[in-house]
């Protein structure tokens, strides 16, 4: 007999597309959260963009930020009430795109909250434009022809970006399949003991498929994952308690 | 406790303290920098959280998050900064929080010169960011003023959950003056609104309340129109006999001060309405004054800004003029050869 447990926090069913790779991030995420017994001292910040859907299904305290400004809204929560558990739930164009700079800050100022950053390579609630993590050569509503890397520069990687900063906790997960998504289970836990610990700021950056504006099936859209997207953004743990590691 | 000798700037950042101010982000920027640099020493002091963001974009909403948890948060900039302040105001005052933002007037659009201005007047009460919303507006005339108004402003931001403004200038934000401060308060951040995890209850959810309102069209008008009814503030100087009043708020009122003093001494009926609100704008300071004959803004901008409230607010009655001057300040004599001129024009 096969048992269906549901995370308590999952209060609703989410409202995310077919086959998007949310439903499976925030499903890691409230399960590490209820495990790590934080369910009712945790604050969340989202901003602008499909993350934003969670405000109704995942049953944390919210803030809603200004698009882009979910890390400052966080860090604003986290230094009053350091007690708390406070963490930034954002997409790549929201996080790295508008929101870059309270992004780096947070990561720069070695805040104590935990970001998740959700990479699918576009904007995906206004129906698929170029985001910075975009691949080369990938097409989007506002890339018809690909993008063209001698016009908008290289797609951005926040782990590069972050791996020199003094931080607590960096790795890169995925939801492409079900080895991935245990993995990425290890990365949040790791990134919230990191935060509970003191260790400071903690990033997870999670490659997820967006069948809907990639317009791929769900299998096309893992195949793509493995076979493009990974060889650009590779997985792995790159901080662990403050120290980088080989990966 | 003795009056003491403060700068209007360091007068407001201790006032704000001792209204329970625990957290502040923000940028420097000429002449409010010494809120920020004031802060940084005494915050931490009293338990409380200084942070210099990286942009007013950051600090606006640092403030956001510190105030959703609960606790008196405020930031405070000028001009150029207080225009990216206005993404995150729009945002506060959407999600009903109480926070408070300083905006010290610095002259001209785009980079403007640090000297004093009162150009942020349409910034500041008509708006500024997005949507449908309005800040109390406090003009402080005076470093007495300036933390008196804090602690007004801090007060009156909690009983309506909607961020207050304090518009002041850089002459009244860098002139020394004796000042009595405020006694200091305890602090009050466990509130059933504030998110601190859900601890049990029902999750909280800090954005836009329009979405959890029914008919909140109605809700927000009533809100606002109850804060306009109620929060009117003024000063009015012999304005029961006046042929002409004069119409100023911050450092140029005490100008027009001086200007009704010499006129009297003239002979000259002149008046003076100080605004200590901007918004809302004390309309109430206009009624009975059937007597008037002419209403003379003094405002030091470039263009006026003013005078159109007080055309509304005197409903065009009789003739509204301004008085303008940014770059130097007037001395008190021309504003009544002005208010002169304007008496011998009706006759």
């Amino acid at each position: 007999m096969v048992e269906k447990r549901i995370p308590q926090l999952l209060v609703e069913d989410n409202k995310f597309c077919p086959g998007c790779g949310h439903g499976n991030i925030n499903r890691v995420v409230a399960e590490v959260l209820e495990e790590m017994g934080l369910a009712d001292t945790t604050v969340g910040s989202l901003a602008v963009g499909c993350a934003c859907l969670m405000m109704d299904t995942f049953g944390v305290d919210w803030i809603q930020a200004p698009h882009g400004r979910a890390a400052a809204v966080g860090v604003g929560v986290k230094r009053v009430r350091p007690e708390c558990c406070v963490f930034t739930y954002q997409g790549d164009g929201d996080s790295l795109a508008i929101g870059l700079s309270e992004t780096l800050y947070a990561a720069i100022r070695n805040e104590n909250i935990t970001a998740i950053i959700v990479n699918n390579g576009i904007f995906g609630m206004t129906g698929g434009q170029m985001a910075p993590t975009t691949l080369s050569g990938q097409r989007t509503t506002t890339s018809p022809k690909g993008r063209d890397v001698s016009i908008t520069g290289q797609p951005l990687n926040i782990v590069n970006q972050c791996r020199q900063l003094p931080i607590g906790y960096l790795a890169r997960g995925s939801v492409a399949s079900a080895k991935d998504i245990n993995k990425l289970k290890k990365y949040i836990r790791a990134a919230f003991e990191t935060q509970m610990s003191g260790g400071g700021y903690s990033l997870v950056e999670v490659l997820s498929p967006c069948p809907t504006n990639w317009k791929m099936s769900l299998e096309k859209s893992l195949e793509h994952i493995e076979n493009d997207v990974k060889p650009i953004y590779p997985l792995g743990e790159f901080i662990k308690k403050g120290e980088k590691t080989d990966a | 406790m003795p009056l003491q000798l403060m700068k209007g700037n360091h007068a407001l950042s201790e006032a704000a303290v001792r209204a329970g101010c625990r957290f502040f982000g923000g940028y420097p920027i000429t002449p409010q920098s010494e809120i920020p640099e004031y802060l940084s020493a005494r915050l931490p002091q009293s338990g409380g959280i200084f942070l210099q963001a990286e942009s007013e974009l950051a600090g606006i909403n640092m403030v956001y998050g510190a105030a959703a948890a609960g606790f008196r948060a405020m930031t405070s900039s000028s001009g150029p900064g207080f225009s990216l302040l206005q993404e995150g105001i729009s945002y506060i005052a959407s999600a009903e929080l109480p926070a408070v933002i300083v905006d010290v007037q610095r002259y001209g659009s785009g980079l403007g010169d640090i000297s004093q201005a009162q150009s942020d007047y349409f910034q500041a009460t008509k708006g500024g960011g997005h949507g449908d919303y309005k800040c109390i507006v406090f003009a402080p005339a005076s470093v007495q003023e300036s933390a008196d108004l804090v602690v007004e402003a801090f007060d009156k931001a909690e009983e309506y959950r909607n961020p207050c403004i304090i518009l002041s200038d850089a002459s009244i934000a860098q002139m020394v003056e004796p000042v009595l401060l405020p006694e200091e308060r305890g602090i009050d951040p466990d509130k059933a609104w504030a998110v601190r995890g859900k601890h049990g209850g029902e999750f909280k959810r800090v954005t836009s309340t329009m979405y959890y309102i029914e008919d909140f069209d109605a809700y927000i008008k009533n809100k606002y129109d109850t804060m306009a009814h109620n929060e009117q503030r003024w000063e009015s100087v012999h304005t029961e006999d006046a042929d002409v009043v004069l119409v100023a708020y911050g450092i140029s009122s005490r100008i027009c001060k001086e200007a009704v003093s010499e006129a009297r001494a003239q002979g000259i009926r002149l008046g003076l309405i100080r605004p200590i609100t901007l918004w809302p704008f004390p309309v109430n300071a206009f009624s009975g004054l059937e007597h008037v004959k002419a209403f003379m803004t003094v405002e030091l901008s470039a263009l006026p800004r003013l005078d159109e409230d007080v055309k509304l607010a005197c409903e065009m009655r009789v003739p509204v003029r301004h008085f303008l001057g940014g770059v130097s300040i007037p001395d008190s004599s021309v504003i009544t050869e002005a208010a002169i001129a304007i008496l011998k024009e009706q006759r």
